[in-house]
C-alpha cells in the first residue's frame, strides 16, 4: 500500500480515539497483518522442512492458503497440493479442482481413500467416513514420505482445533498427543519431527471465518459457487455430499455471507454430521490422526 | 469454537476497524480464570444460541452443578481431570475492541502452554482469588508475563464474595500485586475487585462493591490498545530464505523493526557486506513502490552478487545490528532437565540457529517465590541470567533497544526448552558509533561559575503529582535568576509536549522520559547552569539511572507532601480522572510512587510556605559546594 492510501485509510471513521501521529503510518490494516503473518509461517515450513505439500480440500481456507503460498513464493506453490479424494464431493468441487489446479500451475496429486468396507464399522456414519479419510492421508504419507503437511485448519472452527499449535508434531502413527505439546512462542516454531513421523503446518490457524471471506472478497479468490445463498439455503463449509448439510441463509455475495457472520449465533461447522454425533467424536479423530 | 456476537454489541458500522487486542487470563490454578471467561461471554452476549442450555443439560445429566468455567472446558479429557490443559482462542466484543481472549493453563504442570498461550497476546488479565491471596504460581505468571514482553496487565481480585466484599481484604491483595509487578517494571493497568460467578464487578459496579471506584473488567478491556509494529525502530530484516524461482534472486523475510524501500543502503549482519536495494518484490504486482513497515513479509533483491543465507539479518548502513558470539541473557526455562553450566543446546536468534555453550550461570531464581537459588543451574520454571558463546557469529540487538531481534529460544533434543531477552551483545560495534566526536565547549567552568556565582549542577524534584514540585522549582528558579545565576527549567510535562512526546505513560516509557531528562540537565550542567527538574519520576530505579547519567552534579529534592494532600490539590485534574478510570498509568492512586531513601533533602509542603522553602533549597546548595558566595577571584586560579 501506498502512503498516500495509507493516510487515506487512517481517515476512514472509526469509533475509537484517533491514534497518535506514529500510529497513523501504522501500514498494515488487520488483513495484512494476518496475511503477513501466514506467509512468515510457509516460508519457515518451506525453510525447515525437506518434503512438503500443502492439503487443497478444495474448501475457502485451503484455496486461501494456496493463494498465500503464491504469494509467500511469488506466484509458483514450490511443493505439490495433495488431494486425499474421498471420491464422494460434490461436482462443483472436482470441476473447481481440474480447472485451478491448472490455472495456478499446482503439482496436483490425488489420492484416493480407501473402501470403508476396511474402516471400523463400530463408529457412527460421519465418523467413520472422517476415519476413512485419516485412513487416505496415512497412505499418501507413506508413498510421498512427506515430512511436513500445510493444512488449513483454523482455531475458531472447533474447539479442539484452538488447542493446535502452528507446527505440531505428529507421531510415527500420525497421531496428536494434545498433552504432550511443545511449547512454541515468539513465531519461533519446533520443526524437527522424529524420524518416520510428520509435523503439520498450520499458517491459518488464527484466522477467523470472517477473515477468510473479507480477504478472499478484497484478493479476488475464487471460490465454489455452493458457497453463496440458492433457494435460501447455502453451505458454509464444504466436505463429503452425504455428511455436508446447508444452512438456511439468504447471503449470495461475499458482502452478505459477511454479513450474516456479523449476525449469526450458529457455529460453522453445523452442516457437519461429523461434529454432531457424540461429544467427543471429533477430538477422538484429531488424535488419531485427522485434521 | 465458533463464537459470534450479538447484534445488540456491534457498535459500528460493517466494515470498519476496530483495534483488535489479544488478551490472555492467567493466574494460580483454581483462582477461576474459566469461570471469568464464561462470564464474559455471556455478559458480551456472545454465546452462541443454545451453548449455555446444551451445557447446562450436560452438568444436569451428569448430576454436576452448573459451572460458567464448562463453557471452555469442551475437551472429554479436560473435563475428566477438571484442570484447563491448554490454551483456546475465543473472540468477543467490548463496547470499542474486538478482544481475542487466550485462556491460559494455571497448573504449574502445563507453564509451557501457559507461555504459548500469553506470547501471542498485547495485554494480560492477572486473576487473584480474594481467599487464597497472592499464591506462587500468581508471582509466576506476573514475572514471565515482564519477560514475555507484555506491558499491559489488568488485575482482577476474584471471589470477593467468599470475603463478604471486604474492601480491606481487596486494598490489601492489591497493594501485594502491585508491588509485586511494581518490581518487575510493571504498572497494572487496573486493579478490580470481583465475583466471576455472580457477576459483580465483570461489566457491573453492583452494589456489593459500591466503594470500589475503578473500572469493570469489560471497562478495564475496553482502554486496551493493540501492540504496535515497530515502525520506528531502526531497520531490521531478518533472512528467512533466498528464492531462485525466476531469473530473480529474492532474499525472503519480515520486516522485524522499521521500514525499508528500493534504493536504500543496507548492510547484511553479521558479515557486514553492503549493498542497496535495488526492487522490493512481490505478487500479483512486482515490483512494489513505496516504504514497507514492519510487520509486513516482504522480498527484495540486491543491486549486487552477494553471499546472503537464512539467519542473516539485513539493516541500514549506520543503524544494523552488532554481531557477536557472545551473549548475555535472561532465560526461562522448561525443560524437565536443569540447564547447567557447560551445557550445550541449540539457540535460536530470528531465523539464525547456531550451537551454543553456556559459559556462566550468573543467576538463578524461582519466580513463584522470587528467592534467588544457587547459581549452578536453573530448574524447570524458574528463571536466570546465562552468559552464552555461539558457535557461529549472530547478529542481535539487546532487547531493551529492540524487542523482536533481542530474545532467542533454546532447543533441547530438537524441543524448545526455554527461551529469554538478550541483556547485552559483547563483541561487534555499532557502525555509527565511531562516527561520534564529542565537541569540547570554548569556554571553562571556571568562567561561567565567576559569572554565575555557582557551579553547574542538577536539582531534581521527585514528589507525587499535586506535591508542590513545579511550584519549588520556579521558586528556585526565580531565586537563583534574581542573584545573577542561570538557571534552567525543565519541567517534565512541558518536555512531554515536544522533545519526549513520543513517549507513554508504560514504565519503559518513563524511564526513557528520565533518561532524556537526565541527559539533557547533565549537558546543562557540565556547562555551568543550574537545570531544575520537576518530574514525578516514580520509580527508584530511573532515579538511581538518573543519579548516574549526571554524576556528582546532582542533588535530589523530595517534596513529601501527604498523598491525600495531593489528592485534595489535584491541580491539574489527573486524581478525578484516575480515580473515575479514564486515565490509565496515573501515579499517585495507587502503591507506585518508590519514594527516595537518600534524598540531598526532603519538604513537607504542608509544614512550610514556598519561601522558607526555597531558604532550605538555598542552604543545602550552598552547604553541598553548588552555591558560591564570594565572586572569585579569577586571577587567583592563573
Amino acid at each position: 500500500m501506498t502512503l498516500a492510501a495509507r493516510t487515506a485509510v487512517a481517515h476512514q471513521p472509526i469509533d475509537a480515539p484517533l491514534p497518535e501521529l506514529h500510529d497513523q503510518l501504522r501500514p498494515m490494516d488487520h488483513l495484512d497483518a494476518l496475511e503477513a503473518q501466514s506467509i512468515y509461517i510457509l516460508r519457515e515450513g518451506f525453510a525447515r522442512l525437506k518434503k512438503l505439500a500443502l492439503l487443497w480440500s478444495l474448501g475457502k481456507d485451503s484455496n486461501v492458503m494456496i493463494w498465500l503460498a503464491r504469494k509467500a513464493f511469488f506466484g509458483k506453490v514450490p511443493f505439490p497440493a495433495l488431494h486425499v479424494d474421498t471420491g464422494k464431493k460434490f461436482p462443483e468441487m472436482y470441476a473447481f479442482r481440474e480447472h485451478y489446479a491448472k490455472e495456478w500451475d499446482l503439482d496436483l496429486r490425488v489420492d484416493p481413500c480407501p473402501p470403508i468396507d476396511s474402516v471400523d464399522p463400530t463408529l457412527p456414519p460421519a465418523a467413520r467416513s472422517a476415519a476413512r479419510k485419516t485412513e487416505g492421508l496415512k497412505m499418501a504419507l507413506a508413498k510421498y514420505g512427506f515430512d511436513g503437511l500445510i493444512a488449513g485448519i483454523r482455531r475458531d472452527e472447533e474447539a479442539t482445533r484452538a488447542k493446535e499449535r502452528v507446527f505440531s508434531p505428529r507421531g510415527t502413527e500420525g497421531g496428536w498427543d494434545v498433552r504432550d505439546q511443545p511449547p512454541e512462542f515468539w513465531d519461533q516454531f519446533n520443526a524437527s519431527p522424529p524420524p518416520g513421523a510428520h509435523l503439520r503446518i498450520h499458517p491459518i490457524l488464527h484466522w477467523t471465518e470472517a477473515d477468510i471471506w473479507a480477504y478472499t472478497k478484497r484478493e479476488g479468490i475464487p471460490i465454489i459457487p455452493l458457497y453463496l445463498a440458492k433457494d435460501g439455503k447455502r453451505y458454509r463449509s464444504l466436505g463429503d455430499q452425504d455428511i455436508t448439510f446447508p444452512v438456511a441463509s439468504n447471503a449470495s455475495s461475499i458482502d452478505e455471507i459477511l454479513l450474516e457472520l456479523e449476525t449469526t449465533k450458529v457455529p460453522e461447522r453445523a452442516g457437519r454430521a461429523l461434529d454432531h454425533e457424540t461429544e467427543d467424536a471429533f477430538e477422538r479423530l484429531r488424535v488419531a490422526g485427522y485434521l | 469454537m465458533t463464537i459470534a456476537v450479538s447484534p445488540a454489541s456491534l457498535t459500528t458500522p460493517n466494515g470498519t476497524t476496530r483495534p483488535l487486542v489479544r488478551i490472555v487470563i492467567v493466574g494460580h490454578v483454581d483462582h477461576g480464570k474459566s469461570t471469568l471467561v464464561g462470564r464474559l461471554l455471556h455478559e458480551t452476549g456472545s454465546l452462541p444460541d443454545g451453548k449455555l442450555e446444551m451445557l447446562k443439560a450436560v452438568s444436569a445429566r451428569r448430576g454436576m452443578p452448573f459451572e460458567w468455567s464448562f463453557l471452555l472446558d469442551a475437551l472429554q479429557t479436560e473435563r475428566d481431570q477438571g484442570i484447563t490443559i491448554d490454551t483456546t482462542q475465543i473472540s468477543f466484543r467490548t463496547h470499542s475492541r474486538d478482544i481475542v481472549l487466550i485462556d491460559a493453563p494455571g497448573h504449574a504442570e502445563f507453564l509451557r502452554n501457559m507461555i504459548t498461550g500469553a506470547s501471542q497476546a498485547d495485554a494480560a488479565v492477572l486473576i487473584i482469588d480474594a481467599l487464597e491471596g497472592v499464591r506462587d504460581q500468581t508471582r509466576r505468571h506476573g514475572y514471565l508475563l515482564q519477560l514475555l514482553g507484555i506491558k499491559q496487565i489488568a488485575v482482577v481480585v476474584n471471589k470477593m464474595d467468599r470475603v463478604d466484599f471486604s474492601a480491606d481484604r481487596f486494598t490489601a491483595i492489591s497493594d501485594e500485586i502491585t508491588a509485586h509487578l511494581t518490581s518487575l517494571g510493571v504498572t497494572p493497568t487496573a486493579v478490580i475487585p470481583i465475583s466471576a460467578r455472580d457477576g459483580d464487578g465483570v461489566a457491573e459496579r453492583t452494589d456489593n462493591i459500591r466503594w470500589y471506584k475503578g473500572p469493570t473488567v469489560v471497562e478495564a478491556l475496553d482502554a486496551l490498545t493493540p501492540s504496535q509494529p515497530l515502525d520506528l525502530l531502526p531497520l531490521r530484516l531478518p533472512v528467512q530464505a533466498i528464492y531462485k524461482f525466476d531469473d530473480r534472486r529474492i532474499v525472503a523475510g519480515r520486516i522485524e523493526a522499521g521500514r525499508l524501500q528500493a534504493g536504500d543502503d543496507i548492510v547484511i549482519m553479521p558479515a557486514g557486506k553492503i549493498a542497496k536495494i535495488k526492487t522490493v518484490e512481490s505478487w500479483p504486482i512486482t515490483p512494489v513502490s513505496g516504504p514497507q513497515g514492519a510487520g509486513r513479509s516482504v522480498g527484495i533483491t540486491l543491486d549486487r552478487e552477494l553471499f546472503v543465507e537464512r539467519g542473516d539479518v539485513i539493516g541500514h548502513v549506520g543503524a544494523a545490528p552488532r554481531d557477536t558470539r557472545r551473549l548475555r541473557a535472561r532465560v526461562f526455562w522448561l525443560h524437565d532437565q536443569p540447564l547447567t553450566a557447560g551445557a550445550s543446546l541449540l539457540v535460536r536468534v530470528g531465523t539464525r540457529e547456531t550451537r551454543a555453550t553456556v559459559v556462566a550461570i550468573e543467576k538463578a531464581v524461582d519466580p513463584g517465590d522470587l528467592a534467588s537459588e544457587a547459581a549452578s543451574e536453573i530448574k524447570r520454571n524458574h528463571v536466570g541470567e546465562i552468559d552464552l558463546s555461539l558457535a557461529q557469529p549472530v547478529a542481535a540487538d539487546p532487547a531493551s533497544d529492540n524487542p523482536k531481534t533481542g530474545r532467542l529460544v533454546i532447543e533441547v533434543g530438537g524441543r524448545i526448552a526455554g527461551g529469554g531477552l538478550v541483556l547485552s551483545v559483547d563483541s561487534g560495534q555499532r557502525a555509527a558509533t565511531a562516527d561520534i566526536v564529542p565537541v569540547e565547549s570554548a569556554l571553562s567552568a571556571e568562567e561561567r561559575a565567576a559569572r554565575y556565582r555557582h557551579g553547574g549542577a542538577v536539582v531534581w524534584f521527585t514528589g507525587l503529582p499535586g506535591s508542590g514540585k513545579s511550584t519549588l522549582a520556579k521558586a528556585l528558579e526565580r531565586r537563583l535568576f534574581d542573584r545573577g545565576g542561570s538557571p534552567i527549567l525543565l519541567d517534565g510535562d512541558t518536555l512531554r509536549a515536544g522533545l519526549n512526546r513520543d513517549l507513554g505513560f508504560t514504565p519503559e516509557d518513563r524511564a526513557e522520559n528520565i533518561r532524556r531528562l537526565a541527559e539533557i540537565a547533565a549537558h546543562l550542567a557540565a556547562n555551568g547552569h543550574v537545570a531544575i527538574v520537576a518530574a514525578v519520576s516514580p520509580a527508584a530505579a530511573d532515579r538511581a539511572a538518573a543519579r548516574a547519567i549526571v554524576g556528582d552534579r546532582f542533588r535530589e529534592i523530595y517534596v513529601a507532601t501527604p498523598a491525600e494532600i495531593c489528592e485534595q490539590r489535584d491541580p491539574k485534574g489527573h486524581y478525578a480522572k484516575a480515580r473515575a478510570g479514564t486515565l490509565a498509568n496515573f501515579t499517585g492512586i495507587g502503591n507506585d510512587y518508590q519514594p527516595p531513601a537518600d534524598a540531598e533533602l526532603a519538604i513537607d509542603t504542608t509544614k512550610q510556605n514556598v519561601a522558607a522553602s526555597a531558604d532550605a533549597i538555598e542552604t543545602m546548595l550552598a552547604g553541598s559546594g553548588v552555591l558560591i558566595g564570594e565572586v572569585v577571584d579569577l586571577a587567583a586560579h592563573i
